[in-house]
């Protein structure tokens, strides 16, 4: 059995389920570190002090281009859903999702990355 | 031209499981990936099992995963694939042997949306008028030749066996949005439940593998907007 070669459309839904289980990860984690200030305070700062790691800030930036991508795949998926008629167009929505993603990616990169440089050295 | 195949064997009686198997036969790139088969089969191995009737394009019998996507073997021209021509059964049916997948569990699903006029009130004495404009609500999903090929290519059929999958769901939108059927409710109630059309995920591989051009996709999104409003329009 090999893989099935399916076009953008699966690629598409693909990359959605990924970035949704991404989020999804990050939100679990995110309640259990906030949930550590039922300890006390010494202990939450000491353990959110993790995350200013640099190899932190490179899964923000993860963090980000996922959150980015699910929400305006998530609106082309919407679209289809509620406008039947558009689905002709899917290839094209996706194509405008890509373009959005890196408009709106690269500017928020470059800035986070800066951040963290910042924070290497300051 | 020499045309490279390698087909995906399996033999339940003699086999642990599947495995491929190399062909070259004499081919004229005009030929049909249905020809090259017939040629293997009548030249080289005739005990190669697959299902082919009209060879085409109408009956819908030899749908297969060519080169990694559905596609009827009929309608393929040898020198629009590339080479070697990889051949596989359709995903997610049992194979019963080689190409030969059993295809009972698809048509149960076709036959429990119904598939024929349903009439609820007193039968007319004249035939049944319709507009050309409410017969084109449903002229795309008219064309659909039960082949398989595109509930066979959906990751939600793959992952649940038991979904509707949007062949029986386009044959169920051919009923659902024709003006003279009265037996839309019902229909509409099967569909709604779990294991029907709200598993779609718009993957969109349907629409690329189905061999007649449905925008099948687009009638499983008619559907669920039929549901979500209560009415067809």
């Amino acid at each position: 059995m090999s893989l099935y070669r399916g076009g953008i459309g699966q690629w598409a839904w693909l990359l959605h389920r990924l970035s949704g289980l991404g989020v999804l990860l990050f939100l679990v984690i995110h309640i259990l570190d906030t949930a550590l200030v039922l300890w006390g305070a010494d202990l939450y700062n000491r353990v959110i002090a993790i995350y200013r790691m640099p190899i932190f800030g490179i899964g923000e930036i993860g963090l980000f281009a996922a959150v980015l991508f699910h929400a305006l795949n998530g609106i082309r998926v919407v679209a289809v859903d509620f406008r039947p008629a558009w689905s002709v167009y899917h290839k094209q929505m996706f194509q405008a999702v890509v373009v959005l993603f890196f408009l709106i990616f690269i500017p928020v990169a470059v800035i986070m990355t800066g951040h963290i440089l910042e924070g290497m050295h300051g | 031209m020499d045309v490279r195949f390698e087909i995906l064997r399996f033999d339940p009686a003699r086999d642990a499981k599947p495995h491929w198997e190399d062909y070259t036969v004499e081919l004229e790139p005009t030929d049909r990936v249905l020809d090259g088969l017939e040629k293997i089969k009548g030249e080289r191995d005739g005990s190669i099992g697959y299902r082919r009737s009209c060879a085409h394009g109408v009956c819908g019998s030899d749908a297969m995963k060519i080169n990694g996507r559905n596609r009827l073997a009929c309608k393929v021209l040898i020198r629009s694939v590339r080479q070697p021509i990889r051949i596989e059964p359709m995903m997610g049916f049992t194979v019963h042997k080689d190409l030969l997948v059993d295809m009972e569990p698809f048509f149960k699903k076709y036959r429990s949306i119904r598939p024929y006029l349903i009439e609820a009130s007193e039968r007319p004495d004249a035939e049944r008028l319709q507009s050309p404009e409410n017969r084109e609500k449903f002229d795309d999903t008219t064309k659909c030749i039960l082949c398989g090929a595109c509930t066979t290519s959906c990751p939600s059929f793959w992952a649940d066996p038991n979904y509707v999958g949007p062949a029986a769901i386009v044959q169920a939108h051919r009923f659902i949005f024709d003006s003279r059927d009265e037996g839309k409710e019902e229909r509409l109630k099967i569909l709604n439940e779990r294991e029907g059309v709200w598993a779609c995920r718009t993957v969109f591989n349907c629409v690329d593998a189905c061999p007649r051009g449905i925008q099948v996709t687009r009638a499983i999104g008619e559907v669920k907007q039929a549901l979500t409003r209560g009415k067809v329009d």
